[in-house]
């Protein structure tokens, strides 16, 4: 089933004292897109921008200020959280403590009405076969406390997948877990929602993770919708300073630049030579592949020290125009055998190279002559 | 380790001086006077050993009267006032303005002194030749004949002791269930409506059990605060209980104790060992239900 949001938009009441006072939060701006079916869709940004605020509206805990939301082609604005058929995992996962992991489960079928009533047969195949999807099947009587937070997780997941929900949404699953656990437990989702092929909205502010499991992410900040894509696409071709600043490990390198009768100056060094750009100065940003080590290289930094990573080398500068601490550039290991003195020089991979606006921050397209 | 244990023994010596002073020698000395038939507490004699201070409480009217009251107003006021409180405390918290205005209104009872309380009541169950009281004239005006709750028939009497009773205990209950009812993370209530969960189911299958060590925090002291009832009539009926027909355990105690200058501490020991028999397997019962369907997380 695929979702479609519509100019939603939530606000908050203002609670800040003095002249902020009636000022309201817009925690959700004017968001329209779709969510196509059977897609694991990552909603990023960072913490405060209204990813837990879109759930709570497309799950309905929240009723929107404006716009609408559908299921399909059911307009389900109206309806209550008890009518739309939505799993939610929380982020703290919110089993019923008083309850063991079969009941916690097993609550949601006991809500069902009428003719979509089970029996207590139907229940216990329902729960088993839920509980085995995420491998729960042997702690079945245990209660919430007396779980790890990785079975906890999977607990959450297996009640909210047990009613076969038309959607499912995740709000930061794996913030609790520790770090080996996060990335075992992502591809576990992402093995799921490929198995089950439901819908599923997966919210979290750690890129790394949207990137490795999503069909299409949604970049977010203060309430706005930044860029939509795919994780690749979005990477290769940022529609801003914020979305390229957010997205790679490590992140993208920044510099202060200018273009100037079709090149493009870091610094006093003409780094590349553009087409049909009228002068302005630019935020520059290089993504750290996409430094080429070369003597006769253009673009000169003084050299920190390598990092060898196995494979890969990752080569730690400075530069007086940057405006991180420092550079990091990776580049294959064979290539900086003969890495000396205090200066190093690269050339560019022009389609890892983004120019952004310096007032507005968007994106400046170019092309190399 | 000894050591340890030595420490531990010697923080706790204070608290156990003070109990053991204050509370188990007394209790002890009450379980030995009740054996001591006819202790004289002037000369401080008695005639000899046995159960017969047991066998005459037991058969003496006055104390079975107390007996049925005390558990009559068991049965009644701690399920009502319980549950009225939980009933209360729900609507309470299920409103947002004017909450704080209703929790303090709900609150002044508490705060109220009983004796005042129970003279309000007086004047409001009263009858006199010359006037009704504010019930009896409610009673009149539904077309009832009037009743005197205070010195007319019995369950008119048993009816007011309860009624103030409950009023008295209720707000103390409701400030608990309120405090109780907030403390429940509202991300249960989110979960359980995501998934589909009626009102009335999320409050037996979530409220409840969520509350539930703090309901029977206060189904266990009001067993036992119910049972050791005696001010509560006091205001209401006067000292002479007996003669009203409305007297309570501990006031059975508490007569035979000062009663005819000097009293019969003997009988008041044993009644006073009954009771504590009684309140101890009620709390015992209590404790054992509780193991099944009380949550502590
Ligand atoms: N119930 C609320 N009342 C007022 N402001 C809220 C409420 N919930 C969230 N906000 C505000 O809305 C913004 C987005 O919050 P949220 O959706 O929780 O962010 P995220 O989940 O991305 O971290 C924040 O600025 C937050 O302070
Ligand atoms: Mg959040």
């Amino acid at each position: 089933m695929k979702i479609v949001l519509s100019h939603l938009t939530k606000k908050f009441p203002g609670r800040g004292r003095g002249a902020k006072k009636k000022e309201d939060v817009t925690a959700v701006n004017d968001f329209t897109f779709e969510i196509p079916d059977g897609r694991l869709v990552g909603l990023l940004g960072p913490s405060g921008c209204g990813k837990s605020t879109t759930l709570n509206l497309i799950c309905g805990l929240q009723k929107p200020t404006e716009g609408q939301i559908f299921f399909d082609e059911e307009d389900v604005t109206p309806l209550t959280p008890q009518k739309r058929g939505v799993g939610m995992v929380f982020q703290n996962y919110a089993l019923y403590p008083h309850l063991n992991v079969e009941q916690n489960i097993r609550f949601p079928l006991e809500n069902l009405k009428g003719a979509d009533k089970l029996s207590k047969e139907e229940m216990r195949a329902r729960v088993e076969e839920a509980a085995g999807l995420v491998q729960i099947g042997d702690l079945l009587d245990r209660k919430p406390a007396e779980l790890s937070g990785g079975q906890q997780q999977r607990v959450a997941i297996a009640r909210a997948l047990v009613k076969l929900p038309r959607v499912l949404l995740l709000d930061e699953p794996l913030s609790n877990l520790d770090a080996r656990l996060r990335l075992q437990t992502r591809e576990e989702i992402r093995r799921i929602q490929k198995k089950t092929a439901i819908t599923t909205i997966f919210v979290t502010h750690d890129q790394d993770e949207a990137m490795s499991i999503s069909d299409l992410i949604v970049v977010m900040k203060d309430g706005l919708v930044h860029q939509i894509g795919k994780p690749q696409e979005v990477y290769d071709d940022p529609a801003n300073l914020f979305v390229a600043k957010f997205l790679g490990t490590p992140p993208i390198n920044l510099f202060e630049g200018r273009v100037e009768k079709g090149s493009l100056f870091i610094g006093e060094e003409a780094v590349l030579t553009l087409k049909d750009i009228p002068d302005q100065p630019v935020h520059v940003g290089i993504r750290p592949e996409g430094f080429i080590l070369s003597e006769n290289g253009s673009f000169t930094c003084r050299l920190s020290r390598p990092e060898v990573m196995g494979r890969d080398v990752s080569i730690v500068s400075t530069h007086p125009a940057s405006q991180n601490p420092v550079i990091r550039s990776i580049v294959d290991a064979e290539s900086c055998e003969h890495l000396s003195g205090d200066n190093v020089c690269f050339l560019l991979k022009p389609r890892k190279v983004f120019l952004f606006d310096q007032t507005t921050g968007t994106r400046i397209p170019f092309e190399t002559a | 380790m000894e050591k340890q244990n030595l420490k531990g023994w010697l923080y706790l010596l204070p608290a156990l001086l003070f109990l053991g002073a204050f509370l188990i020698y007394p209790l002890i000395d009450v379980f030995i006077y009740s054996f001591e038939e006819g202790y004289n507490s002037a000369s401080q004699t008695f005639f000899g050993t046995g159960s017969y201070n047991y066998s005459y409480v037991l058969h003496d009217t006055y104390f079975l009267q107390a007996l049925k009251n005390t558990f009559i107003l068991v049965i009644i006021t701690v399920p009502v006032s319980t549950g009225l409180a939980l009933l209360i405390s729900v609507a309470l918290s299920s409103i947002k303005p004017l909450q704080e205005l209703f929790q303090t209104v709900f609150f002044l009872p508490y705060v109220t002194n009983t004796l005042a309380v129970g003279l309000v009541f007086m004047i409001l169950f009263k009858k006199t030749p010359y006037s009704d009281g504010l019930v009896n004239l409610l009673i009149h005006f539904f077309g009832g004949s009037s009743v005197d709750f205070i010195e007319g028939p019995y369950w008119a009497k048993m009816f007011v002791l309860c009624f103030y009773t409950v009023w008295v205990v209720m707000p103390f209950k409701i400030l608990i269930l309120t405090s109780a009812l907030a403390g429940v993370n509202p991300v249960y209530y989110n979960a359980a409506r995501v998934d589909g969960t009626g009102r009335i189911r999320m409050f037996f299958k979530i409220t409840l059990p969520m509350i539930s060590p703090m309901l029977f925090y206060l189904v266990i002291t009001g067993f036992i605060g119910a049972f050791k009832a005696y001010s509560d009539a006091v205001a209401l009926f006067g000292t002479n209980l007996n003669a009203a027909g409305m007297n309570t355990i501990v006031g059975y105690v508490y007569d035979m104790l000062y009663r005819d200058s000097g009293g019969y501490p003997s009988y008041a020991s044993a009644a006073a060992i009954i009771l504590f028999a009684i309140v101890l397997t009620i709390t015992c019962i209590n404790l054992l239900v509780s193991k099944k369907h009380v949550h502590y997380h």
